[in-house]
């Protein structure tokens, strides 16, 4: 008698939610009709990006409703925090209900390309033709363009001048790796930190340790390489001879600054996006470009937001939200978005001119045009697998569980693992 | 909300009333008995809806994704081929998982050794009412007032290897610094402190308010016939907060299996996975990386309900041996 009745409750039960489910199912087609209607005549194109600590007051929201009113429609934005949106695209792609315009994190995009939620650039008709290859690549998989980028930054050294000078050190005489772990020696005979950067066990790890990687000549396909292992072994080293503090392994990029803002530190590796914290900080600091192994510069990883068009039911939609992107990335536009983000251009022109206009950019210009994408040399979706393994090693050599050998030979196999 | 309960209390009340109605005709019984059942059913409807969307569908969702091969393509346009048990099989020969458990079991069973037996302790001696005892009980629930984000980043800072107020100490006790975050040695207990102190009201509050429900002629009758403190502990006190002590265990396990937010905060479960548990392994999994694996961190939660189920099936078996 109990048990029937629980069953017979659960019957009903079911059919109330079949029939609650199939009203929300009318309800969604419902809307996705009104809206595909109601785009014929001008609007709402919807926008997401990965900026909220821009508000609606900022140059950047006031850009995007004059993109939209110049296309002749409404723009509804939404900013959502960087790691949370390729899970939120995901899911509004699962739905049906992607925004016209995406703006998302380079590394993201061959993910989301191989999701097939993004159009080509092809099929939206967007210029891309005055963007520098090196910072389009992280974009383009199989020989399709899946975005255009907003702007880039990269990785350089900050140091601090006070403490240079205290130690003796020119900071011009830095051009390799050599010449720079002689100048955290002196730094450290002085008492102050040398140097420190993030190897954190997240991407972020992974894309502060690229430089160094690249810089002594290795390759993302073979992480168990001599070049590979110099550049660990030249991070655990610095570990080890208290160049560097052991708190690298859970320090984010912000705690790597704040570390290097409290003024102790003489060198902090970070990116553009610190410059107008670095300003209005209490010591003098400069910029150097990172040093490859035997000189010249180390090619850095680009960062910086790819603007992507999310496939859509209703492909008329594509033609104003070709107009959209064209506007955002428009040379005038551009300038100001990137001057609002403390970022690098990605065309030329965009470029000299911010260096026209202020000449602390110019080493970080120089940087993002020997920059490389993480997931360039068509590594696309090969390249997150890689990456976690990368830094997975890093954390392991630096923690002292594995000597850097060991740790990139691991990392290699679990990589060639993981990829097939 | 509450007209409703009062009036399935009522329905409920006339279906009794109505069974023990002995002379009414049995058509009328029936009937009424029926449009009873049926206002009955259509009480128990929202609930039901609510517990199947909210609670079966995720769960059966959950399931459904550890048993397919899902890459980011087919989890948005669907067709994720049907693999059975291949996720499982490759998150166990995965060289994480042996770590990952050994950690997940560590974490659990400290985490409440330390947690009950603190918590017990000071139950006990906020049973003794002396001046400024509800203050210093009130200022013992700050941990679990404390958003979780904010008391893992003060543990964090803390326990920083440069900078942080815990080495520092030691350093005056002429200890050198140890890297609490970032050594393989250290970090799973690093998170285990942290944890054991957030867990401590949670063990004080419900034991404390079991020690309240023993009547307190016990323990006075005990001390007439000359029993010390140690033994009324021991003979009175603890026997009877038994119910309690299992109930406060098994909700400690299911919170404490489940901890992600400290773990993640303190230390992403690093260095490499040296205080990785399934929570955090499972995160990592779906979310942690660019590129999402669904049905293997999937699996992985899964393994986790799991084994908070066989937890509660344990507290069951106990529960019901204690009331035979």
């Amino acid at each position: 008698m109990h048990t029937d009745s629980f069953r017979r409750a659960l019957g009903a039960g079911l059919a109330a939610l079949a029939l609650t489910a199939s009203a929300a199912a009318c309800s969604t087609s419902a809307t996705s009709t009104g809206s595909s209607g109601s785009s014929a005549a001008g609007g709402t194109y919807t926008i997401w990006d990965p900026y909220p600590q821009l508000d609606s007051g900022s140059a950047w929201v006031q850009l995007l409703t004059k993109c939209g009113t110049e296309a002749g429609v409404t723009v509804k934005r939404t900013a959502y925090d960087t790691t949370a949106l390729t899970s939120k695209e995901l899911l509004a792609a699962q739905q049906g209900v992607s925004p016209d315009v995406l703006i998302v994190d380079n590394p993201v995009v061959s993910t989301l390309a191989s999701a097939g939620v993004l159009t080509t650039t092809a099929q939206t008709h967007i210029d891309t033709s005055a963007v520098e290859s090196n910072i389009l690549a992280a974009g383009q998989i199989n020989g399709s363009t899946y975005g255009i980028p907003i702007g880039a930054n990269t990785l350089a050294l900050y140091y601090n001048k006070t403490i240079l000078q205290k130690a003796g050190v020119d900071p011009a005489s830095i051009t390799n790796w050599a010449t720079l772990t002689a100048a955290l020696a002196k730094v450290k005979a002085i008492g102050k930190t040398g140097i420190t950067f993030s190897a954190i066990g997240t991407e972020e790890g992974s894309f502060q340790f690229e430089p160094w990687f690249w810089g002594a000549g290795a390759n993302l396909t073979s992480l168990s390489s001599s070049q590979a292992v110099a550049a660990l072994s030249l991070w655990t080293t610095w570990i080890k001879d208290g160049y560097a503090p052991n708190s690298v392994l859970n320090d984010t990029q912000p705690d790597n600054w704040n570390e290097f803002a409290a003024g102790n530190t003489a060198f902090s590796e970070n990116g553009t996006w610190e410059l107008s914290a670095a300003e209005k900080g209490s010591f003098p600091f400069g910029i150097i470009d990172i040093p490859a192994q035997n000189g010249g510069n180390a090619p850095t990883p680009t960062g910086g937001e790819f603007v992507t068009v999310p496939v859509q039911s209703n492909t008329s939609r594509y033609a104003t939200t070709e107009k959209l992107v064209a506007c955002l990335t428009s040379s005038d536009n551009a300038y100001t978005t990137d001057t609002a983000l403390s970022y690098i251009g990605a065309t030329s022109a965009v470029q000299t001119q911010q260096g026209n206009t202020t000449a602390a950019l110019k080493p970080w210009i120089t940087a993002v045009q020997t920059a490389k994408g993480r997931t360039s040399d068509n590594l696309g979706t090969k390249y997150p697998k890689i990456s976690e393994q990368l830094w997975t090693a890093v954390q392991s050599a630096l923690s002292g569980s594995a000597s850097p050998q060991s740790a990139l030979n691991t990392a290699q196999s679990a990589a060639q693992n993981a990829i097939g | 909300m509450n007209n409703g309960s009062q009036t399935l209390d009522r329905s409920v009340r006339g279906r009794a009333g109505a069974a023990n109605d002995a002379p009414a005709s049995g058509r009328a019984r029936r009937s009424r008995n029926r449009s009873s059942q049926l206002a009955a059913w259509a009480f128990l409807t929202p609930l039901t809806v609510y517990l199947l969307a909210f609670y079966a569908y995720p769960l059966y969702r959950n399931l459904d994704l550890s048993l397919r091969d899902y890459t980011v393509y087919s989890f948005v346009h669907g067709g994720a081929p049907f693999t059975g048990f291949a996720n499982y099989t490759a998150v166990i020969h995965d060289p994480t998982f042996v770590k990952a458990l050994v950690n997940t079991l560590l974490f659990t069973f400290i985490s409440l050794l330390f947690q009950f037996t603190i918590g017990m302790a000071l139950a006990v001696f906020f049973a003794q009412h002396f001046p400024l005892s509800p203050i210093l009980r009130a200022l013992f629930l700050v941990p679990w007032l404390l958003p979780l984000i904010v008391s893992a980043s003060t543990w964090s800072w803390m326990l920083d290897s440069g900078s942080g107020v815990v080495n520092y100490g030691l350093h005056f006790l002429g200890i050198g610094p140890v890297n609490w975050l970032t050594s393989p040695s250290w970090s799973l207990a690093s998170v285990i402190i942290a944890n054991i102190w957030i867990g401590i009201p949670f063990n004080l509050v419900l034991l404390y308010s079991g020690i309240q429900a023993i009547p307190a002629t016990l323990s006075e009758a005990a001390a007439i016939d000359g029993a010390g403190p140690w033994t009324k502990f021991r003979r009175i006190t603890f026997p009877l907060l038994r119910p309690v002590s299992a109930i406060t265990l098994m909700l400690g396990m299911v919170y404490t299996l489940k901890v992600f937010d400290i773990i993640w905060i303190m230390t992403k479960g690093g260095p490499v996975d040296a205080s990785t548990t399934f929570a955090t392994w499972s995160y990592r999994l779906g979310f942690g990386n660019l590129l999402p694996e669904f049905g293997p961190g999937a699996a992985v939660g899964n393994l986790l309900v799991v084994m908070a189920l066989i937890a509660g099936l344990v507290y069951i078996r106990v529960q019901r041996r204690q009331a035979a």
